[in-house]
C-alpha cells in the first residue's frame, strides 16, 4: 500500500535542464564544483559553452548569476542548498529578489537525504529563509514527476525562483497526468477526520501515513502545498473547514516553513490549533535516510502514530470542555 | 594620441567633473544624509568614463549594445546619479530629491526604479560579481560592450570581490574593467598617525600587487589627473585577454578643502556655512532656496 518508488530527482533535474536548454539558447548552468553530484554535469556534456564553472564561490556565484540575467540569459544557479541559498544569501536578497532578475536557484541536497553529511549540509530551514524573502517563489517538489514540471514552469517564468531539490530517488506521488500549477495547493487524499498539510518530498510519505491511520479507522485529507510562496492560501483555508484537525508534515524546521505558513494562515483567516511535525527546533546529523526519518518523527509510521495522538489528546479536551 | 590638460576635451571633462561635484554636495545638502566623501573622490572618474570611454544612449538606456557600469560601492550613489543627470538620463534638478520617500534616487542605487543603472548595490563586494556576469554574458551574446565596476578600496576587504577577481582572468575577461577608487580612508577604519586621522585600508603599492596577483592587467592612475585617467581607460578598452583593475589613486572629499582625507566626511550632514564654503570652493554661486534651482 505504500507509494513506489520515483527516480532521483538530480537525475531529473540534471536530465531536465539539459533538455529545456535545447530549446532555449538563454539557458546557462552555474556550478560551484558540485556538478558531479547534483547531476549539473549532463548539462555540461550536452552544452559546454552554457556551462559556466564558478569554482568554490559561492557569494560570486549568484552574483555572476544576477549579471548574467541582465544581458538576456537565464541562470540556473546549482549547488548544494547548504551553498546555494544559505551562504550567498546576502547576494539573493539584494542582487536577485530586490532586483526580479530572472535567476532560478536550484537547490540540490536539500531535506535530510544528503548522503549522511551532517548538520553543515543538512539545511533545516531553506523554506522558511526563502518564503520570509520578498519576491522570491518558492517552490518545493514532491517527487520526480513534479520537479520536473516545476523545472519547466520555472524556466518559462520570468523572476526569481528557487527550486527545492533532493539528491536521492523517492517515493512518486503523481504520475503523468499531473499538472504543476504555481502556487497552487493539490488535494491528493480526501477524508474527513483530519486534515494532514505537507510539502516537498514528504508528502509521498503523508499519504503512506493517512493509509496506516485509515487502517485504524481515521480517514485524513492530505493537501500537498508545493508552492510555499506564493501561497494557496484559499486552499489552506478550505481544507481546515472541512477537516478542522489540522496537522503539518514537512521534512525540515517546523519554524517558519510550512507550519509556520499555515499556521499564520490560520490564525487569520480560521483560528485552528495546529499540531507541526518537523525538525523541533534542532539541527539535523549524519545517519542513513531511514534512521533520520525515525529521529525526526517523519516516516510514515512515526507520522501516523504522531498524528493519532494528536486527535487522542484534541477529543479528549473536546470532551473536557463540554463537561465543563 | 596622447592626451595633455590643454586640451579642450580635458577641459571639459575637467568642467563635467566639477559640475558632478556640485551636484553631489546640492543633493546631500538638501537630502541632509548620504555620503559625501566617496562621491567627492570619485567624481573625475565617473566623469571620464559617462563622458568619454563608455558607449551609451541616455535616450536608450536599456540599449543592448551598451557599455554598462556597476558602481560596487553603491553608498557613492549620488555621484552616480549626478553623471547619469548631466548626461542626459533625467533631470539634473532630480538630484535636489536623493534620498526622499517617492524617489528614483534611493539612498543606494536601485535599478528596479532607476532607468541607466546596469545593477542594484549597496551592500558591498556584490558589485563586482554583478560585473563579472555581466562581462561573461555579452561575450556569450557576441556583444561588444565593455563593463566597468567602481569598487572602493575598504571595499576589497570584502572576501566576495576575491571570488570575483579570482574568476574574472579564467574566463579571460578583457570586457571587464575594474576601477578602484583608491582614496585610502574609510567609514571608520583602523586608529593612525600622519596626514590622515585613520589608517588607510590598503598601503600603497598593495592593492596593485595583489590584482596583479590575481592574474589581472593592472594600472594606476592618479585619479584626480583627467588626462591621466583619460588615458588609462583609453589603454583599457583595448584587450589583451586579461580583465583589467585600474587602481586609481584619489582623495577622499577631493574639491572641498575643509573634507578632503578626514575620514568623518564620508557621510555627515552639512551645516549652511559648511554648504556655502563648498560651493564657493567649487566656483558655483550659493542658491539660498531650499528648493533652489540645480
Amino acid at each position: 500500500m505504500t507509494l513506489p518508488m520515483g527516480r532521483a530527482m538530480r537525475d531529473v533535474f540534471g536530465e531536465t535542464v539539459t533538455e529545456l536548454a535545447g530549446r532555449d539558447p538563454r539557458i546557462v548552468m552555474l556550478d560551484a564544483d558540485t556538478a558531479s553530484s547534483t547531476k549539473a554535469d549532463m548539462f555540461q556534456k550536452a552544452y559546454p559553452e552554457r556551462f559556466l564553472q564558478m569554482g568554490i564561490a559561492e557569494q560570486n556565484m549568484l552574483g555572476v548569476a544576477a549579471g548574467l540575467a541582465t544581458t538576456g540569459f537565464v541562470p540556473f544557479v546549482s549547488t548544494f542548498v547548504a551553498f546555494a541559498v544559505v551562504r550567498p544569501l546576502d547576494q539573493i536578497r539584494v542582487l536577485i529578489a530586490q532586483t526580479g532578475l530572472n535567476v532560478k536557484i536550484c537547490g540540490g541536497y536539500a531535506g535530510l537525504f544528503t548522503g549522511a553529511t551532517g548538520k553543515t549540509h543538512l539545511i533545516v530551514d531553506d523554506l522558511s529563509i526563502m518564503r520570509a524573502m520578498p519576491g522570491m517563489v518558492t517552490v518545493a517538489p514532491a517527487d520526480d514527476v513534479e520537479a520536473s514540471q516545476v523545472l519547466r514552469w520555472a524556466a518559462s517564468y520570468n523572476g526569481p525562483v528557487y527550486v527545492r531539490l533532493v539528491r536521492d530517488a523517492t517515493q512518486r506521488l503523481f504520475d503523468d497526468t499531473y499538472a504543476f500549477a504555481p502556487g497552487r495547493a493539490v488535494v491528493v487524499r480526501s477524508g474527513r477526520d483530519v486534515t494532514l498539510i505537507s510539502t516537498g518530498t514528504q508528502t509521498p510519505r503523508v499519504v503512506d501515513a493517512a493509509e496506516f491511520l485509515a487502517a485504524r479507522g481515521i480517514e485524513a485529507h492530505v493537501l500537498h502545498v508545493p508552492t510555499l510562496k506564493p501561497l494557496d492560501v484559499e486552499a489552506i483555508v478550505a481544507a481546515a473547514e472541512r477537516a478542522p484537525m489540522v496537522v503539518t508534515v514537512e521534512e525540515g524546521t517546523v519554524i517558519g516553513g510550512l507550519g509556520g505558513a499555515v499556521a499564520e494562515t490560520l490564525s487569520e483567516r480560521r483560528p485552528t490549533v495546529v499540531k507541526r511535525i518537523g525538525l523541533q527546533d534542532v539541527y539535523g546529523e549524519s545517519a542513513s535516510n531511514d534512521q533520520l526519518l525515525e529521529l525526526y518523527g517523519l516516516s510514515a509510521v512515526r507520522v501516523a502514530d504522531q498524528v493519532q495522538a494528536f486527535l487522542e489528546t484534541r477529543n479528549s479536551a473536546g470532551h473536557a470542555s463540554h463537561a465543563d | 594620441m596622447t592626451t595633455t590638460a590643454q586640451d579642450p576635451e580635458i577641459r571639459r571633462l575637467e568642467e563635467t567633473a566639477r559640475r558632478i561635484r556640485v551636484g553631489i554636495i546640492r543633493g546631500v545638502n538638501e537630502a541632509k544624509a548620504g555620503h559625501l566623501g566617496g562621491p567627492l573622490s570619485a567624481a573625475d572618474i565617473l566623469a571620464a568614463l559617462y563622458f568619454h570611454a563608455m558607449r551609451i544612449r541616455p535616450e536608450e538606456p536599456d540599449w543592448p549594445d551598451r557599455d554598462r557600469f556597476i558602481l560596487s560601492k553603491g553608498h557613492s550613489s549620488i555621484g552616480l546619479y549626478a553623471a547619469l543627470a548631466l548626461r542626459g538620463y533625467f533631470p539634473v534638478e532630480e538630484l535636489l530629491t536623493f534620498d526622499r520617500r517617492g524617489s528614483r534616487l534611493q539612498g543606494h542605487p536601485d535599478m528596479t526604479r532607476l532607468p541607466g543603472l546596469d545593477m542594484s548595490t549597496g551592500s558591498l563586494g556584490m558589485g563586482i560579481s554583478a560585473g563579472v556576469g555581466v562581462a561573461i554574458g555579452c561575450r556569450l551574446a557576441g556583444r561588444d560592450a565593455r563593463t566597468f565596476v567602481m569598487l572602493g578600496d575598504g571595499e576589497c576587504q570584502e572576501g566576495e570581490v576575491w571570488e570575483a577577481a579570482f574568476l574574472a582572468p579564467r574566463y579571460g575577461l578583457d570586457n571587464l574593467i575594474v576601477v578602484v577608487d583608491h582614496n585610502r580612508l574609510q567609514q571608520y577604519g583602523w586608529p593612525g598617525e600622519g596626514p590622515y586621522d585613520r589608517q588607510p585600508p590598503a598601503w600603497p603599492g598593495e592593492l596593485a600587487g595583489k590584482w596583479s596577483a590575481f592574474g589581472w592587467r593592472v594600472m594606476e592612475v592618479d585619479g584626480h589627473d583627467m588626462a591621466a585617467v583619460v588615458g588609462v581607460l583609453d589603454k583599457a578598452v583595448v584587450g589583451d585577454g586579461r580583465p583589467v583593475a585600474i587602481i586609481a589613486d584619489t582623495i577622499k572629499g577631493r574639491g572641498v578643502s575643509f573634507m578632503e582625507g578626514r575620514y568623518y566626511w564620508h557621510t555627515r550632514p552639512m551645516t549652511a556655512d559648511e554648504f556655502a564654503t563648498a560651493m564657493t570652493e567649487l566656483g558655483e554661486p550659493v542658491i539660498a532656496s531650499a528648493g533652489g534651482a540645480a
